[in-house]
This record gives structure tokens, sequence and C-alpha cells, in this order.
């Protein structure tokens, strides 16, 4: 058991806690209708068009969280501007942070 | 030879054996290609049995000290000079933590390489580099010498730079290797010049001397910021983390998984800096809010950056500097907190959950490197376009790889929850806002795996390629092991092994007195 500063956390009190609730969810999954057809009702319904298949409707990653990337489409623009691949760039950025460190640091010191 | 012997001369040993083991290995390179795999695996097996033995006695009896060149390893300052004038290996709770570390990463690394450059050429000189990456960990997180500190930071550098361009055929392995060499040398200067301005003022090079006649000078404040600049960097943080993705994701998987573990050297070092070297006569204020500020920006960053990109370890690298985030923010609030009376109650939490999640991250990512490397060693893409229904056709991969994205993202049991949750609760205190941006991070980055592992293993059948070779497989069960270990018994390990290293940490007085006695 871990003790964290505002409890505690215990994984193997949690593995039981998830498989009595594991087991509840499967008994009540035993409540369903038995007459459910495996094979037409698992089929999505397009409007009576034939399902596609699996290879031609398989999203590929360049188009996983498109929306979110076009929401954020102003702070993407401005994090690729950073990330230029030029090495001067690189050391430019680490020698500017080093200053302000220095500034950080001294300036504490006049206020 | 006694258990006690073996002990006491373990600092030493525990840089000895690789160093001379990896200029042994192009000779025996030469003999057989078999009798150099077995001695190198050997060799990585002893480091780290003997790395377990002797963080074990460190967390249980405390500091140990090694003098080199000395008669007796325990005499620190000679009889003839008042101050510590050989070089001082000294290796606390804290250095003990990072050796596990180093010692365990890179024997999976090397088991994994069996197979994974089997390919290649040149593979006497990889093992060799890769032994020589393993001195300049150890190296790092061993000494009590600023000087040594920048020669071993030099050889990790170094050793590194080449194993990134190992595969020299691919033109952005050499960029990417050129890249992190130009870096990695001015980070290195910066390290000299700061060490250069303690000689000058102190005419010490020690750590503990250093520390103990610190007096926080201008020109102590000038290295200051030169060191945390140059270690920040080293470890990836944010906005100096440029060369990380670059770097990461062309290099061998095995080479990026140790990569990780010497970024997390260099985050040592950072500590080592802050807590021992200056201690309380820190502005903690300033010098933990610009660790909570690096925190903050690598973990939300490194976590946005990852979700658009295509290439499945470059979006790794970003995770790794996301992950270092949490790191710098653990560390950094028990800094922030370091002369408050809050530090005891949640300032040392902070920073075991900080601490924690080093070794948690060091055992994950470096499982995620190892499962990318076997999707590229069979489909030789790393672009997540081309993949696709892995999970028919590797799912012992897929397996490792899943437990390793549950572990980043912070899914309940395994280790990740666990580092991440003493951060949640600690940050809190300080900030609300701190615990919200974690937290976030978190679902940013289970959102990223899930893209992740739909992109490469999930869907239609679309590669009819074999499951990773035997070798790949053990490296990754090693780490996997270390993972639901941690995972399932969180209390075990941060009571015997994370928390003597957070307190080692906070406590320069005794790294102090363990060298100048008194």
């Amino acid at each position: 058991m871990l003790r964290t500063t505002g409890g505690f956390w215990d994984p193997v009190l949690w593995i039981i806690a998830f498989i009595v609730i594991a087991i509840i969810a499967y008994i009540i999954r035993g409540f369903g209708r038995k007459d459910y057809k495996k094979g037409e009702q698992a089929k999505p319904y397009l409007s009576g068009i034939e399902e596609p298949s699996k290879e031609e409707v398989y999203v590929k990653a360049g188009n996983i969280y498109w929306g979110f990337i076009e929401a954020l489409r102003g702070y993407y623009d401005a994090m690729m501007k950073i990330h230029t691949g030029i090495i001067n760039d690189y050391v430019a950025w680490f020698v500017g942070i080093t200053v302000i460190l220095f500034i950080a640091i001294f300036l504490v010191e006049v206020i | 030879m006694n258990m006690d012997w073996l002990i006491t001369h373990s600092p030493a040993l525990l840089i000895a054996l690789p160093l001379l083991a990896a200029f042994l290995t192009p000779i025996i390179d030469r003999v057989s290609k078999k009798a150099r795999n077995a001695f190198v695996i050997a060799v990585l097996i002893i480091e780290e049995i003997i790395m377990i033995l002797f963080a074990w006695d460190v967390f249980t009896n405390g500091i140990h000290i090694y003098t080199m060149g000395a008669s007796n390893p325990t005499e620190t300052v000679p009889s003839q000079a008042v101050v510590p004038v050989r070089i001082v290996l000294e290796v606390d709770g804290m250095g003990a933590f990072m050796g596990l570390i180093s010692a365990t990463v890179s024997l999976a690394a090397g088991i994994y390489s069996l197979a994974f450059i089997e390919e290649e050429k040149g593979k006497g000189k990889f093992y060799t580099l890769l032994l020589l990456v393993l001195v300049g960990m150890v190296g790092m997180e061993f000494t009590g010498d600023l000087f040594n500190l920048f020669v071993f930071l030099e050889v990790l550098s170094i050793a590194c730079a080449a194993l990134i361009a190992y595969r020299s055929h691919f033109g952005d392995a050499v960029e990417g290797s050129f890249k992190f060499l130009i870096i990695s040398s001015i980070a290195a200067l910066f390290v000299l010049f700061a060490v250069a301005l303690f000689y000058a003022q102190y005419d010490l090079l020690n750590i503990a001397a250093l520390a103990s006649v610190m007096q926080y000078s201008h020109l102590d404040k000038i290295a200051l910021a030169l060191l945390v600049a140059a270690f920040a960097m080293k470890c990836g943080a944010v906005p100096m983390h440029f060369w990380t993705p670059d770097a990461y994701s062309v290099a061998p998987a095995s080479i990026t998984a140790m990569l990780v573990a010497a970024s997390q050297a260099s985050l040592y070092a950072l500590f080592r800096v802050c807590f021992t070297l200056y201690g309380l006569t820190l502005n903690l204020e300033v010098i933990g809010g610009a660790l909570i500020i690096f925190g903050l920006l690598s973990m939300f960053v490194g976590v946005t950056m990852a979700i658009p990109q295509k290439d499945i370890k470059r979006l790794m690298a970003y995770h790794a500097i996301s992950q270092t985030g949490y790191m710098l923010l653990g560390v950094g609030v028990g800094l922030y907190l370091l002369a408050k009376p809050e530090f005891s109650s949640y300032g040392i939490k902070a920073m075991e959950g900080g601490i924690f999640h080093i070794i948690n991250h060091a055992m994950y990512k470096g499982l995620l490197f190892l499962t990318a490397g076997a999707v590229y060693y069979r489909l030789k893409t790393r672009n997540l376009n081309e993949m696709g229904g892995l999970g028919h056709t590797m799912p012992y991969t897929a397996i490792f790889f899943i437990i390793g994205a549950l572990a980043i993202a912070g899914i309940p049991p395994f280790n990740g929850f666990a580092s991440k949750l003493l951060i949640y609760e600690a940050a809190y205190k300080v900030s609300p806002i701190l615990s919200i941006i974690a937290m976030l991070v978190s679902i940013l980055t289970l959102a990223s795996f899930v893209k992740v592992f739909h992109s490469a293993f999930m869907g239609p059948k679309i590669h009819n390629v074999e499951e990773a070779p035997k070798s790949m497989l053990v490296g990754m069960a090693i780490l996997t092991f270390v993972i639901i270990f941690f995972g399932l018994f969180p209390g075990w390990v941060v009571n015997h092994i994370v928390h003597p290293a957070a307190q080692a940490l906070a406590d320069q007085a005794s790294y102090i007195q363990a060298v100048m006695g008194g």
C-alpha cells in the first residue's frame, strides 16, 4: 500500500474491486434478451447500403484527431514555426533560456 | 572474494567493469561473433547483479565513499591535505537509484540488440559504444567530483552521438547525431565553464567540499545558470528539447531506450547541482519555480506535439519530453518547498513522486521504444500510416505495447499511476492548476497512445509478417516484468528504493559529512 499526501493507493485492492465489478457486469449482461441474432443484428445499419470492407474504412494515423488539430490550428502553427529542425535555432533557444535564467537569478536579488 | 570486499569496491568496479569490457569487445569480436555477444551480455548481467547488491546496501546502510588511488578507499582527505584532492566516488541513495535504472535498461537493450542489429555491420563497435554509454551514465551518477562529472558527461555524449549515427547509411541518422553532438558540446562547455568558475574561486572540485564552502556569490550564480541550463537541455526540457525527437527517432530502438536513461542521468545531475551543490544557499523559489515552469512546459508542449506525429518513434520521443516534465514538476515542487515546514509533509511526497516517475519512465518508455523497434524490424518503416493489423501477427509485441501505453498514460494498476498520483496530490497543495495541467497531459497521453495502438496493431491484417525474434521479446519482457512489479507493489518500491533516494537528495548535510567528516 502506498501512502500519498491525501490518502493511500492499494493496487491489489483495486484489482479485487475491478474483478468484483466485472463479475457483476457479466451477471447483469446475462439478464439481456436471449433471442438476439448474432450475425444479422451485429451489422451496422447504413440506410440499406452494403457495409464496405474493413480495409476500405480503416482510418489511418494521419486522419486521427484531425478535428483536435484543426481546433488548435493557431497553437500548432506557432509550434511548427519554432520547430524548424535547424541546429542554429536549437542553439539560439538554448542560449536564450540561459540568459533568461541569468536574469531571473540576478533580478530577484535586485528586487 | 567475499561480499564485503565486493560492496566496498563496487563504486569503482561498476564503472571499471563496463569500461574494460568496452575495450575488450573489439578484440573478442575479431575472434568470434558469438563469443562477443556472450561476453557483452555476461558483463551486463554481472553489472546488474552487482548493482542490485550494491544499491541494496546503500539503501540499507547509507552513503558509500570510494577514493580513487587511496590505500583506504574511505579516506577522502589525505593526511597531508585539508581538502579532498583525489577523485572521490560518492554514492548515496539517489546515485544508487539512478545506477539501478542505468544497469537495468542497458541489460534489456543489450539483449534486445542481439537480434535487432543482426543484419547491421560494425556490431563490435556497436557493443563497445553501448558499454561506454553505460560507463558514462554510471560515472555521472556515482562521481562526487565536479570535473569528473564533466568527463563522464562527455563520455556519455560522444558514445550516444556515435550510436545515434550507427546506421550511417540513413541520412537522417547522421543529421540527428550531428545535432545531438553540437548541442551536447555546447552544454558540455557550459558545464566546463561552471567548473572553472568554482575552481577559480574555491580551489576545489569535490562536490561535497564545494557545497561546504558555497557562498552563493555572483560567480556562483553565473555557474548555477550555466549548469541548470545545460542539464535541463540535456534532459530534454522545453523549450530546449528540439534535439530530442531528431535524435531519439533515428537511433536504433535499443539505443533510444538507453538515450532515455542517458537523459535521466542529466536530470540526476541537475537535481544534484540544485539540492547538493547549492542546497539551501539557493534562492529556492526562483530555481524551484524554474524547474516547475520547465516541467509544465515540457508536459504540455511534449504531449501536444506528440499527437499530430506520424512517425512512431518521433511521437514517442515527444512523449519522453512530456514525461520528463512530470519529474521536473515533482522534484521542482520539492525544491521549492525545501526550506519550508511543508517540505516534511508534502514536499518530500512530491519528490518521491518525481523520483519514482524517473524509474517508471525509464522502464515503460524503454519498453515502448523497444516495441516500436520490433515493429520497425519487421516492417522497415516508422510511418504509422503504413502500419495496421499487426496485432494479428505480432501478438506479444502488441501486449507489451499495451502494457507500456497504459503505464505511461497513468492507468491503474500500472506503475505510472502510482508515481503520477503522488505528484498530483502534492502539487495540488502548492497550486491546483499544477495538478490540473498534469492530469490533462495524462488524458492527452492516453489519447495519443490509443492512436498509435489503433494505427499499428488494430484493423485488418495488412502485413504478413512474423512476431519479433526471441531475444527482442526477452528484452521487452524484462522491462514489462519491472513495470508490473512496480505497479502491483508501489508501497514497497517507494519505501525501500524511492524514499531513500528522495531523502538522500534532500539531505545535503549527510552528503557533505560523508566526505568532509565532522
